[in-house]
Parts: structure tokens; C-alpha cells; sequence
């Protein structure tokens, strides 16, 4: 398997008053393509913001991020707008739906935006929405809609326009068991097809289901490899 | 060329995806707010056309009392060095063959003094109830048929053909109408319908009963008093049948500057001065019509920035409240042109909707209604001035102002860190 994401000597600090708070610290590793990947960790250990880095969301203080074979890391504010369009997927933990869309338009908006005309965008947008589950209630919008309906659509619209890779952030973390378990299972089933995933998690029981996890801890990857033997 | 071309497509994905979204977002939007921001917008287009309409409107509206009730479309009097127009018949004969005149109302015109209450004055030192006027011997049949002028006479009745001992006074010579007394300035007290007046005019005497009063808030009509062409001719002893002033009015449709030329090319220009109503204008009305076009120009000007600072609040406001959905776009991958796209589109759209009610009022209410029922001020009756090519230079002012006022909080809050628009910092 190649490798799809590369981080070399990652580092991101904030500045709080007089300090300066290190939340990733000199932080490297590296993801194989069509990897399960999930980072645990405690509250505050610095999961989201790596998943920030590397979904290029925000910038490092220093160090590296190479996807897919491009620095990404170098890239000025358009060419990671462009980037993100075109090669990555993004699960957020509150959903993100845009709520003035149809179920069907939030998961076509990625597509319309790489210039997809809009039956070929809804045609795919559909067929996204019928993998990560939803197949009926296309037209509805998102508070007409459950908190699991909602994150299928944020998933189908990560999914839609066959990204590189999707990243998400506490994906269950709004989710009654039953509805994350459903949502675990439809990752599962995409990663099956070749999907590469980095899911942000705190529940162990869903970092289980992936096939390798990291443990952030200080700001350092404090443990390395196989879910049931990091968490 | 290439980078030129990929430019241009990436333009015009953000500009279909962000109509897609604006429409989107004016359609589930709270139908509330939409219809009080379109409300805003329609009075404001109005404040923008209104006021200045108006204010030009109340000097048009002054312009065409002149017109209609003194000058006629095209106004023929005397040179300034001469006391008439000689060879007055064989022009008069001239303007009835014009093909595209309606009718004509030669004037004979003498400065003289007006006195009431002569019989009861006691001693020759007490001061005269008397005014000094211009008297204009008329042809009432003519004069009504070219300016209408008994429809504005307030009381009594207009002058007939045998009337030789009446005369019509302009409301502006009564005290009554034109309550101002000072050394420069005298108006007649207390003088009725029926009152005899005494007009002394080049050192003739007349006695001559108030038939009327006329009052068309025309300077020119109301300071002028009235009596029958026979009358004053006898009276000047103007005996050639030399005038002082045609007024012309034309035929619908006919065009007074052809008319003009038609009469200077007869040799009129040698004798005459031939002026359209526009130029015959007194020069204090067309300075006050150029002062309230600016007025309104700065009226307007404060509607419109007020506009601008409607719109840029609204989306201000819309903006902000939706920073973390447009973080989130961003973060997927949606340009930022095409999120200040769909905010121009919506600012557009509250402008196309306001402008378009407010052209529905303007041209389907207003200006009908204020046409037929003119606004009563003390010197005019106002009309609404809307020409299309003004309205529409305002349309597109105002357009341009919503659509920049959209823009600027679209960029204010799209510039902002996507990771700190997402979470809500």
C-alpha cells in the first residue's frame, strides 16, 4: 500500500496570553492509502487540531504534510480551497448541513462547485446518499430531519465526489448508539471499497472498528498501531 | 491564456453555484424579514425619484401655468427697444396660416394705475386705495380659446365680447389674495365684484366696473388686470392695431421650436421676438427649477447612501449569523467567490423587488394620481416629474449601491479564518 498522507515534524502551538501552548509537538507519522485511521486521545490532547492540519483547515507553526504526493502544507489559502474541493471529505461532528439546502442539495454542493452540471451533480449527490444510507427524504431539509439523517447526508456529501480521503471529526459524538453504530457501519463499508478515513474520536468503542489508531497525548503520539492494542 | 481560461470557467461555476445558493437562501429565508427588507428598498427608490419629482415638480409645475395660461406653447412680443410689435396685422394674418396652430391670443399691453374707492376719498392728500399694473387689452374669445383663462377665475365671471366697461383684476393687485403692504408695494383694499375702479392709463380715464378675479399662480397673469382690446386700444390711441404679445398654442403633437423657426423664416425675427414657452420663461423660475433639481440631487444622494446602509447591515447581520455555514462551505471547498456571489445575488434581489414595487407605485399610482390631483402649493400646482431616462439612471445608481453594499460584509465575513468561521470564534 502507498503512502497517502506523509507528516514530518508537525508542529502546532496557540498562543494564550503570555504563553504559548504546544498542542502538537514535532508530530510525525504517516497513513497508508485505503487506512481505517482513527486518532483517540483525551479531551484537549490535540485530535481535532492534527485532524485540522491535516484536512487543511488550518496552518502548522512548522513541519510538513505531504497527500497524495503534494506538499500540501506549502499550499497558499486558493490552491487548499481547491485541494479540499477536489481530493478530501469532511465529517463534522455537528453535521455542517447548510440549512437552507434539500438533503439532496447539501450533498450536491461539492459537485456543483467542481462544475458538475446540476443533473449529473444530483444524480451523483443521490447515488451518495443511497450508500451512506438515506434513501428517501432527499427533499427534505436538514431540521426537518433526525440527528442520524443528517449525518448521513454530511457523509454523502463527503463521499459524493470520490475523495481522496475523508476526515471526521467525532462523527458519533451527537449520535444515540444505535444511529452511530449504523454510522460506524457505513464508514466500514466504504473504507471496504478502498476508502481512506481518518476519523477524530474519544469513544474507544468506535476507534475499535477501525484498523489503526494513534494516541495523542501532550502533544505527542503516544501510542501507535492497532486500535485493541492502543486504546 | 490558458490560466486565463481556467479563470474565467472557475467565474462562472461560482456565479451559477452562488445564484444557486442565494435563491435558495431568499426562498426558505423568514418571509418577514424579506418583505420588510423589500419594503425598505421600495421607499427608498421612492424617496430617491419622489422627492426629487417633486421638488422639480413644483417648478414644472409652475412652468406649464405659465405655459398654458400665459405664453402658449410659443410666445411672440415685443423687441426690447420698441414699445410694440409693428406691422402687428400682416403677422397676425402670418400665424393663422401656420398649419400647426390651434388658436392665438394677441395682446395689447399699457402700464397704468388702477384706483378704488375714488368717490369716497376726502381730502387730496389722504393716500389712494390704487395699485400700479400692467393692463392687458384682450379678446376674450381668443384668449380663452388659446389659454383657457376663465377656468381660473375665483370670482365672478370672465370677460364677454360687448363687456367695454368691465375689467378682470388679478388676484395679485388685491390685497385680499395678496395680503403685503409696504412702500415699494401697494395692493387694492376691500374691492369687491361690482366696485367701480378707475384705470388711468397714458393719461386717459376709465371707469370700469370688477367683473372678475383671476388666479392661476402665474406672476405674469395674476399682477395683470383685464379689459376688452377695444377698450385699451381706444385708450392708447393705438389705432394701427399694433400688439404687444401673441401667445400661441399649438395643435397636439406639434413641435414649438418648428413653429419658432417657421415664423422667424417669415421676417417675423426683424419686428418680434418669437421664443418657445421654455424660453420664454422668466430667468428666476429656470434658476429656481436648476436649485431644487440639486436639492433633489442631494436628497437623493442621502436616500441612497441610507440604502447602501440598509443592505450592508442586512447582509451584515445575515452574514454574521451564518459565519459558521459559511465557514463550513469553505471548508468543503466552496470558493469564496461563490458564497460573495450569492450575497451580491441576494442584495440584487432585495434591489430588483424594491425598485420593481416602487415602479409599480411610481407609474401605476403616483404619478397619474398627482397628475390629475397636483399637489396645492402657494405658487404651483406640483406635479410628480418622473421622465423614464432620470428613473432609470436611478434604478441603475441604486442597483450598483445595493449590489456594493452586499458585497463589502460578503468579503467582511468570507475573508474571515475558515477554522474560526466553523467554530464560531
Amino acid at each position: 500500500m502507498s503512502k497517502i498522507i506523509e507528516v514530518k515534524n508537525l508542529t502546532k502551538s496557540f498562543k494564550t496570553g503570555d504563553k504559548e501552548l504546544v498542542v502538537l509537538n514535532n508530530m510525525s507519522f504517516e497513513i497508508e492509502e485505503g487506512q481505517f485511521f482513527s486518532v483517540t486521545g483525551r479531551s484537549g490532547s490535540g485530535k481535532s487540531t492534527l485532524l485540522y492540519q491535516l484536512g487543511l483547515l488550518d496552518h502548522p507553526n512548522s513541519g510538513e504534510i505531504i497527500i497524495n504526493g503534494i506538499k500540501v502544507s506549502a499550499l497558499g489559502n486558493e490552491e487548499r480551497t481547491k485541494f479540499r474541493l477536489k481530493e478530501l471529505g469532511y465529517v463534522f461532528q455537528d453535521y455542517a448541513l447548510v440549512p437552507e439546502l434539500t438533503a439532496i442539495e447539501n450533498a450536491a454542493i461539492p459537485l456543483l462547485m467542481q462544475g458538475f452540471g446540476k443533473k449529473e451533480a444530483y444524480q451523483k449527490a443521490e447515488k451518495a446518499l443511497h450508500r451512506a444510507g438515506l434513501t428517501d427524504r432527499l427533499e427534505s431539509l436538514p431540521n426537518q430531519l433526525s440527528g442520524g439523517e443528517q449525518q448521513r447526508i454530511s457523509i454523502a456529501r463527503a463521499i459524493a465526489h470520490d475523495p481522496k480521503i475523508i476526515f471526521a471529526d467525532e462523527p458519533t459524538a451527537n449520535l444515540d448508539s444505535e444511529t452511530a453504530n449504523q454510522v460506524m457501519q457505513t464508514f466500514s463499508e466504504l473504507n471496504s471499497g478502498g476508502q481512506t478515513i481518518v476519523m477524530v474520536t474519544h469513544e474507544s468503542e468506535y476507534a475499535r472498528l477501525t484498523r489503526r489508531a494513534i494516541k495523542l497525548g501532550d502533544g505527542v503520539i503516544v501510542a501507535d498501531g492497532k486500535p485493541e492494542n492502543v486504546i | 491564456m490558458q490560466k486565463q481560461k481556467r479563470k474565467i470557467d472557475e467565474f462562472l461555476i461560482s456565479f451559477k453555484l452562488g445564484f444557486f445558493l442565494a435563491i435558495r437562501q431568499m426562498r426558505r429565508s423568514n418571509k418577514a424579514t424579506t418583505a420588510l427588507i423589500i419594503f425598505i428598498m421600495t421607499l427608498t427608490f421612492l424617496n430617491l425619484v419622489v422627492v426629487r419629482g417633486v421638488l422639480i415638480g413644483i417648478i414644472e409645475g409652475s412652468t406649464e401655468i405659465y405655459q398654458k395660461y400665459s405664453t402658449g406653447e410659443v410666445f411672440v412680443s415685443e423687441l426690447r427697444q420698441k414699445s410694440y410689435i409693428e406691422n402687428s396685422p400682416s403677422m397676425l394674418e402670418t400665424i393663422k396660416t401656420l398649419p400647426w396652430v390651434e388658436s392665438f391670443s394677441p395682446r395689447y399691453l399699457e402700464r397704468g394705475n388702477i384706483e378704488a374707492d375714488y368717490k369716497s376719498r376726502i381730502r387730496l392728500t389722504d393716500a389712494p386705495n390704487s395699485v400700479g399694473a400692467i393692463i392687458a387689452g384682450i379678446n376674450p374669445v381668443a384668449e380663452n380659446n388659446t389659454t383657457d383663462l376663465s377656468s381660473k377665475i375665483i370670482e365672478g365671471k370672465f370677460l364677454s365680447l360687448g363687456d367695454t366697461n368691465y375689467i378682470l383684476l388679478g388676484s395679485s393687485l388685491l390685497k385680499k389674495y395678496m395680503p403685503m403692504d409696504s412702500a415699494s408695494f401697494t395692493s387694492l383694499r376691500n374691492v369687491k365684484l361690482g366696485d367701480k375702479v378707475r384705470i388711468k392709463v397714458d393719461g386717459n380715464t376709465k371707469e370700469l366696473t370688477v367683473k372678475g378675479v383671476i388666479r392661476s399662480k402665474a406672476d405674469e397673469v395674476d399682477f395683470r388686470a383685464y379689459v376688452l382690446d377695444s377698450v385699451l386700444r381706444n385708450m392708447i390711441g393705438r389705432t394701427d392695431y399694433n400688439v404687444n404679445e401673441v401667445a400661441i398654442k399649438l395643435k397636439a403633437g406639434a413641435n414649438p421650436i418648428v413653429v419658432k423657426d417657421a415664423l422667424l423664416n417669415s421676417g417675423i425675427g426683424d419686428r418680434a421676438r418669437v421664443q418657445t414657452a421654455n424660453e420664454a420663461l422668466p430667468k428666476f423660475i429656470i434658476d429656481v427649477k436648476k436649485t431644487f433639481a440639486i436639492l433633489g440631487d442631494i436628497i437623493g444622494s442621502i436616500g441612497l447612501v441610507v440604502a447602501a446602509i440598509t443592505i450592508f447591515i442586512v447582509i451584515f447581520v445575515n452574514a454574521i449569523t451564518r459565519k459558521k455555514f459559511i465557514g463550513i462551505m469553505k471548508g468543503i471547498g466552496i470558493s469564496a467567490q461563490a458564497i460573495e456571489i450569492s450575497y451580491v445575488f441576494q442584495s440584487l434581489f432585495y434591489a430588483i423587488f424594491g425598485i420593481g414595487v416602487g415602479l409599480l407605485i411610481l407609474y401605476g399610482f403616483l404619478v397619474p394620481f398627482i397628475n390629475t390631483h397636483p399637489i396645492k402649493f402657494p405658487f404651483s400646482d406640483g406635479i410628480l416629474v418622473a421622465k423614464a431616462g432620470a428613473t432609470f439612471f436611478r434604478v441603475f445608481l441604486l442597483a450598483l449601491a445595493t449590489i456594493i453594499a452586499g458585497f463589502i460584509p460578503a468579503r467582511i465575513v468570507v475573508k474571515k479564518n475558515t477554522l474560526d468561521s466553523i467554530l464560531g470564534r
